[in-house]
Formats: C-alpha cells, sequence, structure tokens
C-alpha cells in the first residue's frame, strides 16, 4: 500500500509539473524566436519605434503599445463602474431571486466566445459609431466598448465574493451605530473589499489587454498611434493576430518579439494582482 | 481498495494511449503517391499556402478524388508564405502561392494553374465606377482623402486594406506601383487593415465611403460591394485575361523537386482540360489556353 501512496504522489506531482512546464516551454520558445530582431533592433528602439513595416524591416511597436494601453483603459474606465456597481447590488441589494437570475445570465456572458463578441462589435457598434461621428467606425472606442463587456463577468465574480467576504459584524457595527444600508456599503463594505475589487480590476485589464480576435475585428489596426479616441488602432495581440498568417522569417520573430513584451505586461500585471493583500479589512 | 482501482484507471489509460500512439506510424507507412494498375492512383499527399488558392484547391481535389477514390488530398491555408516555405523545406508535397516567386525563391519548382485578378472594390452606395491605375495610387498614398476629388459625393474616404505578408496585398501594391523599389510599401498607415477577405468585403458593404480590394473570385461572389473598372476597363474575366485589366496576379502551385506519384497526377489533371474547367467555372481565368 504503502508503495501504491508513492505513486500516486509521484503521478499527482508530474501532473502539476506538466502545468509549470508549459510555462516555461512557453516564455523559452517565444524568447528564443523573438530575442534575434530585439537584439539586432535594440531593445529601445523596438519598444519606441514608431514605424512598423515589416516587409521594409522596420520594427517599432510603440504604437501597438500605445494602442493596448488606450484600449485597455478604455474598457476599464467603461467597465469598472459598471461591474463593481453591478457587484454591490447582487452582494448587498439584490432579493436571492434576482441574484439567481443574474448569476447565470453573468456566467454566460463569460462564456460567449470572443469571436461572436467580435462580429457583434463589427456589426453593431462599428456602424453605430460611424453613423454618430461621422467616420469609419473602427476605432479605440469600439474596441474599448466591446472589451469593457468581455471584462464585466471577471469584474463582477471577483469583486462580488470579495464583498461578500466581509466580516458580517463590520457591516452590523456600521448599522447598528446608526448608518443607513447605503452609508454602511459606501464607508464600511466597499472600503473593507478594496484589495479584492483591486485585484478584479487588475485581473480584468489582463483579460482587455490578452483579448485578441474581437479586437482585431472592430479596432481597425491601422500600425499608428491613435490621435483620438476615435482613430483605428492596432493593439499588440492584434498585431501578432493579424500578420501571423502570412509572416515568415524576420517578420515573424518580429511577431514574437511582440509576444515578448507582450508577455512582460501580462506578467507585471499578475504579479502585481500577487501582490495585493488577500483578506478583507487589511 | 480505492487506490488500486486508480491505478488500474491510470494503467488502462496509459495502456489506451500506447494503443493510439502505435497507430500513428502504421498510418504513415502508407506510401505516397503509390500506383497500382486497376485503381489509378492512390496515397495521401499533403498542401499548405495561399489561403486565395486554398478553396480553389479544395474544389480541384474534391473532383480529382471522384475519379481517384483511393486517395487523400490534405489542403491546409495558412499563406503564400507559408506555402512556399512549407515546399522548399519538404513538409507538404505541393505548395500553394498566389504570388509570384522572389528570385531567391527560384529554385523550386512551379506551375502556373490559373490566373487572378484583384477587384476594387467599393460600397454600392458610392456613385464612383471607374478609376485610374493614379487615382487608386493617390488614394491609397494618403494624397487623395475625399471621394469628391475623383468624381463622388464628398466624404472622406475610407481605405481599407490587407494587413503586411499577405499575399492579396502584396500583388495589389505590387501592381498599383504603391511599392516602390527605393520607397518600399507607401500605403497611408492609417488605412484601416484587415486580416481577411471576408474581413473586407465586410467593411466594404458597411462603410458608403469605404474603397477596398479583393480577389476577383470573392468579390464577385459576393453580395453587398461593387466591383469598379479600372482605366476604363471593367474588372471582368476577358479583361483580366487578356491583360487589359491592370490589376491580375497568378496562382502557383510548388513542389520541392520534379513532383512524382500523386501530386504529378494531382498537378497533371489541374493542368489538364478538366482541371482548368473547374478553375473556370470558379471565376479564375485558366493558366493554359
Amino acid at each position: 500500500m504503502k508503495a501504491c501512496e508513492h505513486m500516486i504522489q509521484l503521478i499527482l506531482f508530474i501532473c502539476a509539473i506538466i502545468a509549470v512546464l508549459g510555462v516555461i516551454l512557453i516564455s523559452y520558445f517565444i524568447i528564443n524566436e523573438g530575442y534575434p530582431v530585439i537584439r539586432k533592433v535594440g531593445i529601445w528602439e523596438f519598444i519606441s519605434g514608431q514605424k512598423w513595416a515589416p516587409t521594409k524591416e522596420i520594427y517599432g511597436i510603440y504604437p501597438m503599445i500605445a494602442g493596448s494601453l488606450l484600449v485597455t483603459i478604455g474598457a476599464l474606465v467603461l467597465g469598472v463602474p459598471i461591474g463593481i456597481g453591478c457587484a454591490i447590488f447582487m452582494a448587498e441589494l439584490a432579493r436571492p431571486r434576482i441574484v439567481e437570475i443574474l448569476k447565470p445570465g453573468i456566467e454566460l456572458l463569460a462564456g460567449i466566445p470572443s469571436v461572436i463578441y467580435g462580429l457583434y462589435g463589427l456589426t453593431v457598434i462599428v456602424p453605430f459609431i460611424r453613423k454618430v461621428f461621422n467616420n469609419q467606425g473602427f476605432s479605440v472606442l469600439a474596441g474599448s466598448i466591446v472589451l469593457a463587456v468581455m471584462i464585466l463577468p471577471t469584474i463582477i465574480n471577483v469583486s462580488e465574493s470579495a464583498i461578500r467576504s466581509v466580516p458580517k459584524e463590520y457591516k452590523e457595527a456600521s448599522l447598528s451605530l446608526g448608518s443607513s444600508h447605503w452609508q454602511s456599503i459606501k464607508n464600511v463594505i466597499v472600503p473593507a473589499a478594496h484589495s479584492g475589487i483591486t485585484a478584479a480590476v487588475i485581473l480584468g485589464m489582463g483579460r482587455a489587454i490578452g483579448e485578441t480576435m474581437a479586437v482585431i475585428m472592430i479596432a481597425g489596426n491601422s500600425p499608428l498611434v491613435p490621435e483620438s479616441l476615435l482613430s483605428p488602432v492596432r493593439t499588440l495581440t492584434g498585431n501578432i493576430g493579424i500578420e501571423m498568417g502570412y509572416a515568415s522569417g524576420e517578420h515573424q520573430q518580429a511577431l514574437f518579439a511582440t509576444g515578448i513584451v507582450l508577455f512582460v505586461f501580462v506578467m507585471l500585471l499578475n504579479i502585481a494582482a500577487n501582490l495585493i493583500p488577500k483578506k478583507a479589512g487589511e | 481498495m480505492r487506490i488500486r482501482k486508480i491505478l488500474a484507471f491510470i494503467c488502462a489509460a496509459v495502456l489506451l494511449i500506447g494503443a493510439f500512439t502505435g497507430c500513428a506510424p502504421a498510418e504513415t507507412k502508407v506510401p505516397a503517391g503509390n500506383k497500382t494498375e486497376e485503381d489509378g492512383v492512390s496515397g495521401s499527399i499533403t498542401m499548405n499556402g495561399s489561403t486565395s488558392v486554398q478553396p480553389l484547391a479544395e474544389e480541384l481535389a474534391k473532383v480529382f478524388k471522384d475519379k481517384n477514390p483511393n486517395t487523400t488530398i490534405d489542403i491546409q491555408g495558412g499563406g503564400s508564405g507559408v506555402g512556399i516555405k512549407s515546399a522548399a523545406d519538404g513538409v507538404v508535397d505541393i505548395g500553394m502561392s498566389s504570388r509570384d516567386l522572389k528570385p531567391e525563391e527560384k529554385s523550386l519548382k512551379e506551375f502556373k494553374i490559373a490566373v487572378d485578378g484583384i477587384a476594387v472594390i467599393v460600397n454600392p452606395n458610392n456613385k464612383v465606377e471607374d478609376l485610374s491605375t493614379e487615382q487608386i495610387f493617390k488614394i491609397y498614398t494618403g494624397e487623395i482623402t475625399d471621394w469628391k476629388e475623383v468624381g463622388g459625393d464628398s466624404g472622406e474616404i475610407t481605405v481599407v486594406t490587407r494587413e503586411e505578408g499577405s499575399g492579396t496585398r502584396g500583388a495589389f501594391i505590387e501592381l498599383t506601383k504603391i511599392e516602390s523599389k527605393s520607397e518600399g510599401d507607401r500605403t497611408v498607415a492609417s488605412a484601416i487593415t484587415q486580416g481577411s477577405t471576408g474581413a473586407v468585403i465586410a467593411t466594404i458593404a458597411g462603410d458608403p465611403n469605404a474603397i477596398g480590394y479583393a480577389s476577383f473570385g470573392s468579390a464577385k461572389e459576393s453580395t453587398g460591394i461593387k466591383m469598379i473598372s479600372i482605366d476604363g476597363k471593367a474588372c471582368t474575366e476577358e479583361n483580366i485575361y487578356s491583360g487589359e485589366y491592370k490589376i491580375s496576379r497568378p496562382f502557383l502551385m510548388l513542389t520541392k523537386a520534379e513532383p512524382t506519384g500523386l501530386a504529378k497526377a494531382f498537378l497533371d489533371f489541374i493542368l489538364g482540360e478538366e482541371g482548368q474547367t473547374v478553375i473556370s467555372g470558379h471565376n479564375y481565368l485558366k493558366a493554359v489556353k
């Protein structure tokens, strides 16, 4: 029996290692493929270069970095207030019956494939922006709107559970001191859950910055630093996604190098999310 | 007891995986392009490359397979670059390209199977019916930005292009001189860039001020867009074929060495009367008269 236990332990250990190995292999592969271009161009030139013309061997991804950040920030500006509002409503105000309806709805939102979001954006949001602003429609704004909807489930779920995990005593103490329900929410519960809510925002940001398919379909993908919210924009993921099909040689390596930069961004976000204290009220 | 059950399950799983992987080498033992007397050709080949050539190749393979049921032709996309590279590396039996080979790629055996025109497309509500190559050049390099400069209603032109590396874009910028030896690709950077023919057509169909391009075969099949004439020559089969319509390109099949077996049989079929009939049936132009 003892040998058996060891066997099982070993097998489970292998399972655990495979996941880590996946990360290591992928990181190694991306860096191995992409690094030669970064070395050739120079890291600073690569991330600050304004011009992207891979067939002319000019690799500057500053427009894509700016694009990714702009679209993501736009998505957060639109998505975070709605998401946190929804989380507060579900955790504090809604009757259980309503939560029962809302919860599966939000889960369904998370389950919609991103290409469907893209299609929706292409057929509804882009023409809408085109009509209202009388421009080409493909824009930072279109990308931000669709991404805002896409990150809602992440923000709602994580911040809802953060709000729910605030000790009951906090709320009871607040109410017994004579504050109203809304005052307790505003001054006690939400501040106590702020670390969880921050984590929710960072996770949502990670989702937004990594989204590819939907953004490609609605952002316009022009490799230019957007002049305004109504200009077309290309994100880091879009740069890889749109050009991967036909890229070869150094062009392909430059796309892997774009991947390295994206990887660093996502890693920083994950580290930031992990640094936030987990417990409510700390 | 439970642990023993789990162990048994794991053993079974390992055995099952072994059984599956055991199958793989057996399959590859089937010789590619093996000829037998009574069945004609049999075996399997793989192809990849240009997504413009791919649908046509699939149709050709279907007709070929009806006549040679013991064959398998596996066709993947990937793009012209991938097709050329895969053929050169010997990863596939036949590579597909929708652009002419560069000098350094000329070591491949190439078979021109068809000619494709690139249609310049606009929204059906656009009044413009004809543009010169000069005007197209100016629109795509950002010199002309309003439709009223080329005889249309006033409105800012939405320039739609394909991503760098795409065979259609490569052919378009070369044929319209947007790409020059000294200055490279001069497509205006603010152009909307789409990653597929379908996305370009959807964009044009939705935007009354948009201009874009797509292969004649795809554009002709699509609704919600309008093909315009170039230098007074309509984008029609006759004009592309005669060369009067300026924006056209070849469809190539590529092999690493002189093709043999099934690859040869398939290429012979494509270049034969029957294959060329299939090609013209799909609005592409025959490579051989």
